[in-house]
């Protein structure tokens, strides 16, 4: 396993950035875990959603998981599906509302394991959606167990030795599987691990929430978080594990469209 | 617009779009097959959207989007179909979001499956079965007035007597009074202004505005569907008032049963028929004064025995509740032939009274 070290307690620029709230922020309170990387990829969602001027046009729809806490925080309209249905919901939202600014955000439980038919339909169908994926490699919600996302060797509570193929098959590459199909415009897996990450996956996002905007397709982003809770792991050594093991098995970067 | 000979699937769909429907989803399965394709022929026409869904579950939650986006919106199968929905279904009466579901069933063996549901929590859907095309038409309208009423998922229980029947039927707007605003619908446009809006089953509301969390959201849900419970009944009985023996059955299969009463009644024999127009809720009181003059009801149900329960609970064992329906061995696959035919109704029905009954 590789490990890296947090290098100390955050700087003040840190903590004045961490303790400032993003527009459309209703609260700083929350109940996710110290180092959960769920609330990174909330603020980019809430800066992008702010920044393209869609706060007034933005409907979410998320589905079960630790990062669905974001509906009783953030000012825009939500609505909570069920486990893994976010892209059937946001397609209903979305052909009845063609001028609102849809999109979903799910856990890799939420979608890789449990509502893996429903996104890739939704892709081929080419929605015009925007579906975000927080991939954590584990169910963290219901207290670090293996899904669809896990990578090989990853200790979970269902995987105690660490996922092995020989029993537990192999991680999905949902956005590679959805990158592969035509109706999709635009697909990028990025991650929240450190700040050179961060500021690449806002750009993902909000490229992506243009093109579904636009008209031009389905846009996905899959977002590689840190949940230290699940992982069994110090607070401070999850961006190291995420970029030791997460990064390996799902390479960074634009996989469709610019 | 005069009557127009239409088969029963293509009527709801008509009725569905003059009630304001302007989204639909399924997944083919027969007879409500018809139904989904006489929805996607019509609804561009209309404005509205029609998806061929990629399975059942998929189809419900779209539809239950396209609600809680504000849209008139139905989805619909049977059997196998609405038993996939269910989990929806009970979400949607727990987020409080309405829209009509058509269970174009394939038999009368989903009376379980639409009044007591298969989803989670403490919720009912209203149900309501129609005896012909007709009643079928009538009872599409009023279902999505009564889904908005009350912001909840309602069941048409129909069938594929129902879905292949021609009728001559009159498809007109039907006005059904005033209904709150939707003012709870999700638009997305109040985003940043502290008033944005929130569908969630668990009702946590916003960081500024908090929710009643889930015990009061889910008390006052429970406590609306104790008052549909009452207002929300609805019957039909036929020569009960001094009946011996009241006939008791449901949906397509009742106007058979209707058919044996008046035949008997005519030898003179005192029975009665009643049917139950809405399946849930229950008319209970309604059944209960309808036998109050009978030493026997019998219970007509093309299934093994499911509606017999309900009726049970309404005659609280004061006289004996006797099933005389049993499940079909039809080779259609339908499961409605063999038994549902007047003669055999009619011998079941003078086998259980005795000739004696006959003056
Ligand atoms: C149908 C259904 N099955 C299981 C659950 C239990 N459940 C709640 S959250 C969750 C896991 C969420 O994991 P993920 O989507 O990866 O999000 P995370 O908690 O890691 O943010 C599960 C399995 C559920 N709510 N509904
Ligand atoms: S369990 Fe994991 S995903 Fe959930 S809040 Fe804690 S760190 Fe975040």
């Amino acid at each position: 396993m590789s490990v890296g070290t947090s290098g100390g307690p955050p700087s003040a620029a840190a903590r004045k950035v961490a303790e400032a709230l993003a527009p459309l922020q209703l609260s700083g309170e929350h109940h996710l875990c110290p180092g959960c990387g769920h609330p990174v990829a909330w603020r980019l969602l809430l800066e992008v959603i702010s920044e393209l001027e869609l706060s007034t046009k933005a409907i979410g729809v998320v589905g079960h998981g630790c990062y669905t806490n974001i509906v009783s925080l953030a000012d825009i309209d939500f609505l909570q599906c069920l486990h893994g249905r976010a892209p059937a919901v946001a397609t209903g939202v979305k052909r009845v509302r063609p001028e609102a600014a849809v999109f979903t955000l799910q856990g890799d439980g939420d979608l890789a394991s449990e509502g893996l038919a429903e996104v890739l339909h939704a892709a081929a169908r080419g929605e015009r959606i925007t579906v975000i994926m927080l991939n954590n490699g584990v169910f963290g919600d219901t207290g670090g167990q293996m899904t669809a996302a896990s990578v090989v060797g990853q200790r979970t509570k269902t995987s105690l030795d660490g996922r092995e193929p020989e029993d537990h098959g192999y991680p999905v590459p949902v956005a590679d599987l959805v990158a592969a199909l035509p109706g999709v415009a635009y697909v990028a897996r990025g991650a929240v691990n450190n700040a050179g990450s961060i500021a690449k996956t806002k750009r993902y996002m909000k490229r992506a929430f243009q093109v579904a905007v636009e008209g031009e397709g389905f846009s996905f982003v899959e977002v590689l978080t840190m949940c230290p809770t699940g992982w069994f792991l110090p607070t401070a050594d999850g961006p190291g594990y995420l970029e030791g093991t997460f990064e390996k098995t799902f390479p960074l970067g634009a996989l469709k469209g610019s | 617009m005069p009557a127009r000979l239409l088969q029963g699937s293509d009527a709801v769909a008509q009725a569905a779009i003059a009630a304001g429907c302007r989204f639909f989803a399924g997944y083919p399965m027969l007879p409500f097959t018809d139904l989904l394709e006489s929805m996607a022929k019509r609804m561009p026409a209309a404005g509205g959207v029609c998806m061929n869904a990629e399975s059942e579950i998929e189809a419900v939650n779209m539809t239950l989007g396209a609600g809680a986006a504000g849209s008139r919106a139905a989805t619909g199968s049977c059997g196998q179909g609405i038993a996939l929905m269910q989990e929806a279904i009970a979400e949607a009466a727990l987020n409080e979001v309405p829209f009509v579901v058509f269970n174009m069933a394939r038999g009368q063996q989903d009376y379980f499956q639409c009044t007591r549901g298969g989803g989670w929590g403490d919720y009912r859907t209203i149900c309501l079965a129609p005896k012909d095309v007709t009643e079928a038409v009538e009872q599409t309208q009023l279902l999505f007035h009564l889904a908005d009423l009350y912001r909840a998922p309602v069941i048409m229980y129909g069938d594929y007597l129902i879905s292949h029947t021609y009728m001559s039927v009159d498809v007109e707007p039907v006005e059904f009074g005033p209904l709150p605003p939707k003012d709870w619908a999700l638009d997305g446009t109040r985003g940043g202004t502290g008033r944005s809006r929130q569908i969630w089953t668990w009702a946590m509301g916003k960081a500024n505005d908090p929710g009643p969390g889930p015990d009061l959201h889910w008390q006052r849900i429970a406590d609306k569907f104790e008052d549909v419970a009452r207002a929300e009944q609805r019957w039909e009985s036929f020569s009960c008032e001094d009946a011996d023996t009241v006939i008791v059955s449901f949906g397509t299969a009742a106007p058979f049963v209707e058919q044996v009463v008046g035949e008997l009644r005519s030898d003179g024999c005192p029975v009665g028929a009643f049917r139950p127009v809405s399946l849930w809720p229950f008319p209970e009181a309604a059944l209960s004064d309808a036998c109050a003059s009978a030493s026997k009801v019998l219970v007509f149900e093309v299934n093994a025995g499911q509606m017999i329960d309900d009726v049970r609970l309404a005659i609280g064992g004061r006289v004996p509740v006797v099933p005389i329906g049993r499940v079909s061995i039809d080779f259609s696959g339908m499961r409605q032939g063999e038994i549902l035919t007047v003669p055999w109704i009619r011998d079941r029905v003078r086998g259980l009274i005795g000739e004696g009954a006959l003056r």
